[in-house]
């Protein structure tokens, strides 16, 4: 039957050759080479989940009294949106789950896209020829973190509410365009109503859409370039050793994305995430304590915490004081990001074709420069929650934050140049393949080398 | 041992199915319904696994090839048909066309948003505006006990975000007013702006042992004795200061707008 199928559609199409060639599809075997899998599958987690939320969810910040079934909430005046959350927890069949598999899921989506960016990094991946590929996937990143954003920022609750209030601040900061631009953005000054349907239109259409468009670049181009290996015996240049797509391959990676999906559902049934009726609807003159954004964003909030109190003044203009943490950060960040394969090349002077990657130890500069920008994003991030530190310790938040201060300056020198003596030192040594040896088995069961 | 251990996979998700459809129909809780489907998704995940090392060959070499197209150096490029001087003033004009099409297009984007330059300068506070308090109920001397605070709005403005601001009680013999404030705080009642002069949240903490109001956003801290100066964080100004009296019958007013533009900064500020 479905041969039959099949041969009607090759007679009309040339299917089979298509299909021939890409059940050939050869893919490397690696652990690491998992986490962009893993990036995938949570977008399509996030997908189906995220269609279920839009039928209930109502985009709309006119304000409403509630009167579902949370009852410490009952009688409250909150926007529709906000309500409309509620709604979706506690009176729709399996909408908490989705809800929260949908948060947890954009949490896993972007640190896999991390990691999976480190791996690349780390290994020289991004080389020639696939330097078109890195800053699609850079892209793939500041599009992952705008939706997330966005998402958070949907059900109007106090914490994003106050997320979106910063968001603003930061846009007004741009000099000559911030306030027009803050005010166009989100349909007047803030706080207006319009900007609720805006998100939602981003968030569920535009951004989605950009993503999977760039997503299907990112994947066509893998195809076409093939994948890149480790090098190891029979693996060369101009060879690309792994398993076919079809069958091993496309069942193994059909089971993963089933656990990747396992692994988020458990998530979102057993973690609870974003529990907006205890922070309660958003109101302008209130604020609670602590306040974390998602994980992502850490680095940003931390920046906006521990940047001293500068705000440069001259002829009667100035450049406000989250301009620097705010825009110059991430603006600098992505920067170096999308131009690291270009900028590598040129300081390396190395404009070859690379398929086998290298060991991180082997490129010493690459990968302490790599180690101490990680160590610098880690350090804010950990300064975005100076004030949870501060009290689960008994320390003065005002120590905690100075303390932040010089780490930030100096934890990433100190961890480049650590990670600079090792990679030298381990790359410069004798190599560390596995000698020949033969393996016996011995009559208990075990396995031993002869010596 | 394999086929064994995928088919117990498959019936633990089948199990596992079978449960989250009672759980669903009986309303089951949130846990069981976030297991059940796990181990619903994950028995086919494992089995698939383990099923795919029964598949295929395993690992084979496939030869990249040439990514580059080969040229044939006899063949003429795609600029080489089209000629020279004509084909300069078509692509200048051209990218003209489409520039003039573009600014015309970006005319509507003013349907946006407003202009931001009112909320920038200017709140709803004006001289004679009562104090009220977020039931929009008038304020009167006393009452606040000194280390007291609450948030107030003009009267007929009850929640601006904008026009927030805090009413705080100090011993008036403490408190070190700035030259030409020192008549605006009457009784010891003196009223900043809620808004922080970093990143616009809320300052929602009075710390009254220490005289300081902090912002739990980014712990900007602010002495309410000398002006709402900043003492520590990343706000880099005082929180506007508002003039306020008492009236003969006790009640808050404002004696005019806040001095400077409140929250956080813009390029042209100070002009």
């Amino acid at each position: 039957m479905l041969r039959e199928v099949g041969a009607k559609l090759d007679e009309r199409t040339g299917s089979n050759r298509f299909l021939q060639a890409a059940m050939k599809k050869v893919f490397p075997d690696h652990w690491s080479f998992l986490l962009g899998e893993v990036a995938l599958y949570s977008f399509v987690v996030l997908l189906a989940t995220g269609v279920y939320l839009t039928f209930f969810f109502v985009p709309d910040a006119e304000p409403i009294t509630y009167t579902g079934s949370y009852v410490a909430l009952d009688g409250i005046t909150m926007s529709r949106a906000f309500e409309s959350t509620l709604r979706l927890s506690f009176d729709v069949r399996a909408g908490l789950l989705i809800r929260q598999i949908h948060h947890w899921a954009a949490l896993v989506f972007i640190a896999a896209i991390v990691a999976h960016l480190m791996r690349i990094f780390f290994t020289g991946a991004f080389r020639k020829p696939r330097e078109i590929n890195w800053v699609i996937g850079v892209a793939l990143l500041l599009l992952g973190i705008v939706n997330g954003f966005a998402g958070y920022s949907l059900p109007d609750d106090l914490l994003s509410g106050t997320g979106l209030r910063i968001a603003y601040s930061i846009a007004q900061s741009i000099p000559l365009l911030g306030p027009w631009l803050a005010s166009l953005g989100f349909g007047g000054p803030y706080p207006a109503p319009e900007i609720i349907p805006r998100l939602y239109t981003l968030h569920i259409l535009l951004v989605p859409a950009l993503i999977v468009a760039v997503l299907s670049v990112h994947l066509a181009l893998i195809v076409r370039q093939k994948h890149t290996q480790f090098p190891g015996p029979g693996r060369t240049e101009e060879n690309v050793v792994g398993t076919p797509l079809w069958p091993r391959f496309a069942a193994k990676s059909t089971g993963l994305f089933l656990m990747v999906s396992a692994t988020l559902v458990a998530l979102g049934g057993l973690f609870q995430i974003n529990p907006i009726w205890l922070y309660g609807p958003y109101h302008p003159s209130q604020v609670s304590a602590p306040a974390q954004p998602d994980w992502y964003m850490g680095w940003l909030e931390g920046a906006l915490r521990i940047f001293p109190n500068w705000e440069i003044r001259a002829f009667g203009f100035e450049i406000p004081n989250v301009f620097f943490p705010g825009v110059l950060l991430p603006g600098i960040t992505f920067g170096i990001l999308f131009a690291w394969p270009f900028l590598e090349a040129r300081l390396t002077g190395d404009h070859q074709i690379h398929h086998l990657l290298d060991e991180p130890s082997a490129r010493p500069w690459r990968t302490s420069i790599g180690l101490a920008a990680l160590s610098f994003f880690m350090v804010l991030f950990i300064a975005g929650s100076n004030d949870v530190i501060a009290s689960r310790f008994q320390l003065s938040v005002n120590a905690v934050t100075y303390t932040l201060r010089v780490l930030v300056l100096i934890v990433p020198p100190l961890v480049g140049a650590v990670a600079y003596r090792i990679a030298t030192e381990r790359s410069s040594g004798p190599p560390r393949r596995p000698t020949e040896e033969t393996i016996v088995r011995s009559e208990g069961g075990g396995f031993h080398t002869h010596d | 041992m394999r086929d064994r251990a995928i088919i117990i996979s498959l019936l633990a998700s089948a199990a596992a199915s079978v449960g989250l459809a009672i759980a669903f129909l009986a309303e089951g809780g949130l846990a069981a319904q976030g297991i059940l489907l796990a181990i619903a998704l994950a028995g086919i995940g494992t089995a698939l696994v383990m099923w795919a090392h029964t598949l295929g060959e395993g690992e084979v070499a496939e030869p990249r090839g040439e990514l580059a197209t080969p040229t044939d150096p006899e063949s003429p490029g795609p600029g080489a048909t089209l000629s020279g001087p004509s084909r300069r003033s078509f692509v200048g004009s051209l990218l003209g066309a489409i520039g003039a099409l573009a600014v015309a297009l970006l005319s509507p984007i003013k349907s946006l948003g407003r202009s931001p330059e009112s909320a920038l300068r200017h709140t709803k506070w004006a001289a004679g505006i009562p104090l009220v308090d977020a039931d929009g109920h008038r304020i009167f001397l006393g009452a606040l006990e000194i280390g007291g605070v609450a948030t107030v709005f003009p009267e007929g403005y009850t929640g601006d975000a904008v026009s927030q601001a805090l009413l705080l009680r100090v011993d008036p013999k403490r408190l070190q007013p700035l030259p030409g404030r020192e008549d605006w705080s009457p009784d010891g009642y003196i009223v900043f702006s809620k808004v922080c002069t970093h990143a616009g949240c809320p300052v929602g903490l009075f710390e009254n042992t220490r005289d300081q109001l902090l912002c739990p956003c980014h712990q900007s801290t602010f002495n309410v004795l000398a002006g709402a100066k900043p003492v520590f964080g990343p706000a880099p100004r005082p929180l506007p200061q508002l003039p306020i009296t008492a009236t003969t019958d006790g009640a808050l007013v404002a004696l005019g707008d806040f001095p400077e533009p409140i929250g956080p900064g813009f390029w042209n500020r100070d002009t």
